[in-house]
Order: C-alpha cells, then structure tokens, then sequence
C-alpha cells in the first residue's frame, strides 16, 4: 500500500505540490502523468523519502516515511529521473554494493543479482564501468538497482526515457510480468505507454490532481476517444477542437 | 555499522578506479620530500629527526587535503547519486562517516607511503623513534580535520571547484590562528587569556605539541571535537538540502 494524505510541498511560495491524496493498492500499475514542471518528481521524490514534505504525509508498506524511513525505504525500489549511478563502477562492483547495502546475503544475494542481470539483459557488460555505457544501459542499470531487492513498491521516475523502441516495449514487458502483487508507480510524458502498461492513471498538472481514473475511461472523456486529447484539455484547461485533433494527428 | 562499512568501501574504492588516488599520492610524496629535503634542509642541519618533514605537512595538507574532500559531496550532487544514496535504507550518519572516514583512510594510506623517510633517518642516524611515530599520528589527525571541513564544504554545493577554494579558505583561517604573526595583532590590545584562546583554536598550536613527541589528552580532545562538529555541520546541511 502506498497512502498519500494531503501531501504539499512549497518551494517559498511556489507551490510544487498542492495537497494530492491518493492510494495505491497492489497489483496496480499507476502512471504518473503530468506536463513537464508539473509536480511528478517532486511527489516521488517525496514517497522515496528524499524531500521532507511541507505538510502532509505517506505512509508506504505501512511504514510512515518520514518518522520511519529505514522500514520504508526497505521495501520500495527507487529509479530516480535519469537513472543515476556511480559512473566509475563497473556494473557488477555498483550492483554489488547495493546487494550490500540492501542486506542480501548468501543464496539470496546471488539469485536475486542472477535474476537481474538476466531480466536486464546485462550480462555483456558487468565488468564495464558504467560511465562508458550507452543511454539504454545506464538506464537498465538503474533499473536493475530498483528491482534487486525484490521490493513490495517501485518507484520508476520515467523507467523508458532514452530507451529505443525494442527496449521500450522490453521495459513495458518486465513491468507487466512484476505488476500481479506488486504496486508500481511510473511517471512518464508518452502516453501510449500508459495505456500499455497502467491499469490506473493520475494526471496532475501545476502540483494539483486533475483526473485519477483508468486509462480507458480517461480517453472517453474526449469525444475522439484519444487519451493525448484528454491529456491536453485536462491540463491546459482547454477544450481540444476536432480540427486542431486532425492537424495534431 | 554495517552500513558504514559498506559505504566506506565503495568510497575507498572509487580512489582507485581513476587516476586521482596515483595522481594524489604521486604528488604528495614527491611535495613531501621536496619540502623536507630542500627547504627543510634535512641532510644540512644534521640531525636524526623528521622535524623538517613534518613541519611541512600542514601546508602541504592545506592545499592537497582539499583535493581529496572536494569530490566527497559535491560529485554526489552533480552526478544525482545523492537521490539514490539518500533513498537506499541508510541513516544519513551513515552516508557522511563511511564517506568521511574513507576519505581519511586514504589521506592515511598517502602518509604511510612517506615510511622510506622513515627508514632513511634511521639509516643515518639514530632518532627517536616514539617522537617519530607521535608525529605521524598528529599529522594523521590534523589530515582528519582538514578533511571534516573539507566534507562539510563539499556538501554545500555542486561545484567541486568551489568546493575546493572554500575549503583552502577556511583551512587557511585555522591554521593562521596559531601563527605569531596573526597573534601578535592580537597581543597589543587583547588579554591573554584572548589571545591563548585564538592560538588554541589552531590546527598548527596542537599538531606542533603533539608532533614533539607529547601526545597530550588536550589536543587529542580538539582534534576529535573539530572532526565531530564538522561532521555535524555536514550532516545538518546535507539535511536541510539535500535536493538542490
């Protein structure tokens, strides 16, 4: 479970996130959607435990965030936006020390970095420092940090950007064979990849939600049944004329 | 403590995966030996001490000890890691003494690599040996506060240059404490008590008494109290922002 009460955060008087509530329960794969500078980060930085809210509050796997963060970070994989990682270890070294620093141990260790490995297809590069790596697999390996532990919650700040179109559709893959008892939060700009893979999506725009609904019933509010037509109207507030949906497409 | 530990060898480690630890060590060596031999005139006055070496150490550490602690932080801030260090289950303790004290072991492994000077006194002639081994452990602990400033610093921006001159500044400002020419402005006009005040708070005052051989409980105590409100300094900025 993840439990989003009131959350705020403010920058002096900008206000990055104005009081969004939402739960997530498991098995679903909610995606995060939003203009760029809309919130999305900050709200996910904000479960991870990396922001201190201004007010309110998230609890994750029943653990408060911020007066039980060790718990709560236990069972969350975080990929943070650009999939940051220590350029000078190669992948195998920086894997390890997060094993380490997750506590795996043993059996467990070894089978959980086998599994990621393999599901990230990362075998070929293990003994390259990650510096050297292509856009694709730097992400893979931020997302292989995510998954390693196995954990409850992820938390995927967009897992497919600078991905090719193969690794996309390999991405969207993993995310649907995790999702079953999973909860996983993915924020993105492509909203083809929300009605792939999410099962419920929350449109925030300007740190307030705006719509929280399933991607199939959020693209029939637009009459041409399109979502990137919801997408526009709920965040710029306008209504999308048939014409300008014709010379979009 | 596990944590620490695991943190600590990933930062020790990340010396050496560039050229940086080589470079450093390289340098400091060879400064080192410069400074003793030549300025120091170590062969000329005829004496079997390491007093010329180790009289160097605080300028050398001034500008060198900054390059080791200008990355601690600041590369964590520019590369993003610091969202995924500060997401992992670890206590933000943690994260600044494992990275602290690998910064430290380094700097200590640099020393350690100084032992040839050690051997070559002892060649030559017959030291004592307790004052030697007195003054490495000064110069080791003044390395250590060098360094806690220098983490301190390092947190407060994403600029490693920066980093690096505030540090030099602020290192500078106490080492200058305890020299006479900046006491000696205050001796005119201020009450001793004032004036012993200001000498104590210097990195040189305490490294030269223990480097004489006396390792007194007094600047162990400052010493420790200088790392530990740094490290506190650091932790309470890396607390307030963390993101930015």
């Amino acid at each position: 479970m993840i439990e989003i009460n009131h959350l705020t955060k403010s920058y002096g008087s900008l206000l990055a996130v104005n009081d969004i509530s939402f739960t997530v329960k498991p098995g679903e794969v909610l995606g995060f959607l939003g203009p760029n500078g809309a919130g999305k980060s900050t709200t996910m930085k904000m479960i991870t435990g990396f922001l201190t809210p201004t007010s309110g509050s998230v609890r994750v796997c029943g653990y408060d965030v911020e007066s039980q963060p060790l718990l709560a970070k236990s069972c969350m994989g975080y990929l943070p936006e650009g999939a940051p990682s220590y350029g000078e270890m190669t992948v195998r070294t920086f894997l390890e020390f997060i094993a380490n620093v997750r506590g795996l141990k043993g059996e467990t260790r070894k089978r959980r970095l086998d599994d990621v490995i393999q599901r990230l297809q990362l075998a070929t590069v293990l003994e390259q420092a990650i510096e050297t790596l292509s856009k694709g697999f730097k992400r893979r390996v931020g997302l292989a940090q995510a998954l390693l532990h196995d954990p409850q919650v992820l938390i995927l700040d967009e897992p497919t950007d600078g991905l090719d179109p193969n690794q996309k559709h390999q991405v969207r893959t993993l995310i649907g064979e995790m999702s079953k008892d999973k909860i996983i939060v993915i924020s993105t700009h492509i909203l083809e990849e929300v009605d792939a893979v999410c099962n419920r999506a929350i449109i925030i725009a300007g740190g307030r939600l705006l719509a929280d609904d399933t991607p199939q019933n959020l693209a029939k509010r637009s009459p041409s049944g399109r979502l990137d037509d919801v997408f526009r109207e709920i965040t710029t507030g306008k209504p999308v004329t048939p014409e300008k949906v014709a010379a979009h497409a | 403590m596990h944590n620490v530990v695991t943190i600590f060898r990933r930062e020790f480690a990340s010396y050496f995966a560039t050229p940086l630890a080589f470079v450093f060590i390289v340098i400091f060596l060879i400064l080192a030996g410069v400074f003793a031999f030549y300025i120091g005139s170590f062969y000329e006055r005829g004496q079997a001490d390491l007093a010329p070496f180790f009289s160097y150490h605080p300028w050398l550490y001034l500008f060198l000890i900054p390059a080791i602690s200008m990355r601690l932080w600041a590369e964590e801030r520019k590369s993003g890691t610091i969202e995924l260090l500060m997401t992992l289950p670890v206590t933000l303790w943690q994260a600044v003494l494992g990275k602290y004290l690998a910064a430290w072991a380094f700097a200590g492994v640099a020393l350690a690599l100084t032992f040839p000077m050690w051997i070559t006194v002892n060649y030559l002639g017959d030291p004592d040996n307790g004052t030697i081994l007195a003054a490495y452990i000064g110069s080791f602990l003044m390395a250590g506060g060098f360094l806690a400033i220098g983490s301190c610093i390092s947190a407060t921006t994403r600029n490693q240059v920066i980093a690096f001159i505030f540090t030099v500044v602020i290192c500078f400002l106490f080492l200058l404490a305890g020299f006479s020419l900046v006491l000696s402005v205050f001796e005119g006009w201020a009450p001793q008590p004032i004036v012993d005040a200001i000498a104590s708070l210097s990195f040189l005052t305490h490294f030269t008494s223990i480097s004489k051989g006396v390792i007194d409980l007094r600047d162990l105590l400052y010493f420790a109290t200088v790392i530990a409100a740094w490290l506190v300094a650091n932790a309470i900025v890396l607390e307030l922002k963390k993101a930015d």
